[in-house]
């Protein structure tokens, strides 16, 4: 039976997706066969930080609706084995999924694939609900920034009385942290939170931090997950969060400010 | 950092106060969430019901629950007006009329097993 993971934040615009397109990818890149789902119905972008926009036919809504089945609905990455994407619809609105749908695919998806990655709209409504009901494990998205924290809090309050496991008094949906967007230098000036207050507050697990990184941008650009970016620092972070996921013990990087030269000091670059 | 700046007193981090911020507003919405849920609308009824005799500030009412290993212990608090404005029409210039100016009415005190 494979496992299912929600990737949730409460609130938008934190690193939901492109998160979900970085930890598909890593999971699959480690042998596991694992398919990632857009619940962002009506604002359809998974497809596009994952590169495959030119090949959806059908998605996520038609199959609920019995329209299609899911493997005309699946699409198979071209870069990596064991790694698919099933988009969302961009027509129809977020009363489209029903408990009763959601539920038939993921429990048809659990047969055959691994893990199950469902990527959450923002906001704590129909469409993040349905995404995170059948969860098995959640990994809570966070910018260092109090909105974000505070809404996160929230989403784990939803995590812990409405989804399926605490609806039926089952083992609790697990959570763990991922801090992304973190600015080392902002944080040595004191202008930005530090990974151990949000963890202080929020008292759930760290799986990762995520440096704010220009590459991330230039991964999007090209359709590419930036964790093929082996070369950037924001790719390597989510590599080892992958790792940790998996239980490996790997020590956390890119937290404290790189020592720059004086030349790129001078010209005010950073990674 | 310039030499003028050294003489001057560090500004609070802006971090340190987010963080402040943070502790402070989540430590009420948690325990706003943790209550049961009736406890919302056991406070509006109870509210009505007093207010019917008493004019009453909503915001100086508070119901809390407590929850202990034998036993929980719902505690309300209600903050009266002084006299000359409750609704019950007591004349003013009573006698034995040194009461404060308002008065805490607490405990409700109704316990019940957890
Ligand atoms: N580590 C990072 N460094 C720099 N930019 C980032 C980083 N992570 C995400 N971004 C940028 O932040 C923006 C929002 O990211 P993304 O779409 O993944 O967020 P989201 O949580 O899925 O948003 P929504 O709530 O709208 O679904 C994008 O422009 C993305 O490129
Ligand atoms: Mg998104």
């Amino acid at each position: 039976m494979g496992k299912i993971i929600v990737m949730t934040s409460g609130k938008g615009g934190v690193g939901k997706t492109t998160s979900s397109a970085a930890f598909a990818t890593g999971l699959a890149l480690r042998g596991f066969k694992t398919v990632v789902i857009d619940f962002d119905v009506g604002l359809r972008n998974l497809d596009l930080v994952m590169g495959c926009e030119r090949r959806v036919v059908f998605d996520f809504v038609n199959v609920i609706n019995g329209e299609a089945k899911l493997n005309q609905a699946l699409i198979k990455d071209k870069r990596i084995e064991n790694l698919y994407i099933l988009p969302t619809s961009q027509t129809r609105d977020k009363d489209a999924l029903t408990k009763e749908g959601v539920e038939r695919i993921l429990n048809e998806l659990a047969q055959e694939f691994d893990y199950i990655l469902c990527d959450s709209p923002a906001g704590i409504e129909r469409g993040a609900l349905m995404s995170l009901y059948f969860a098995d494990h959640a990994i809570i998205v966070t910018n260092p920034e109090v909105s974000s924290v505070r809404d996160s809090d929230r989403i784990l309050g939803v995590l812990n009385s409405r989804s399926r496991r605490a609806e039926q008094g089952l083992e609790p949906v697990t959570q763990q942290l991922l801090l992304t967007r973190y600015d080392p230098d902002r944080v040595e000036r004191g202008e930005m939170l530090k990974v151990d207050d949000v963890l202080e507050i929020l008292a759930i697990p760290l799986l990762g931090v995520i440096p704010e990184s220009q590459a991330v941008l230039r991964a999007s650009n090209v359709g590419m997950p930036v964790i093929l970016d082996e070369a950037s620092n924001a790719g390597q972070a989510y590599t080892d969060a992958v790792a940790r996921f998996l239980g490996e013990d790997v020590e956390h990087r890119f937290m404290s400010p790189q020592k720059k030269g004086l030349f790129s000091r001078l010209l005010g670059r950073s990674a | 950092m310039s030499i003028f700046n050294f003489f001057r007193p560090a500004p609070r981090a802006t971090a340190v106060q987010a963080k402040e911020r943070l502790q402070i507003v989540m430590a009420h919405e948690r325990a706003g969430r943790s209550g049961p849920d009736y406890l919302p609308m056991l406070q509006q009824e109870l509210l009505s019901v007093i207010a019917k005799y008493v004019d009453i500030d909503q915001n100086k009412v508070e119901v809390k629950l407590d929850r202990g290993g034998d036993f929980s212990t719902l505690e309300v608090n209600i903050e009266l007006p002084s006299r000359e404005n409750g609704k019950a029409g007591a004349k003013p210039g009573d006698a034995d009329d040194d009461l404060p100016a308002s008065k805490a009415l607490t405990n409700g005190g109704i316990k019940k097993r957890g």
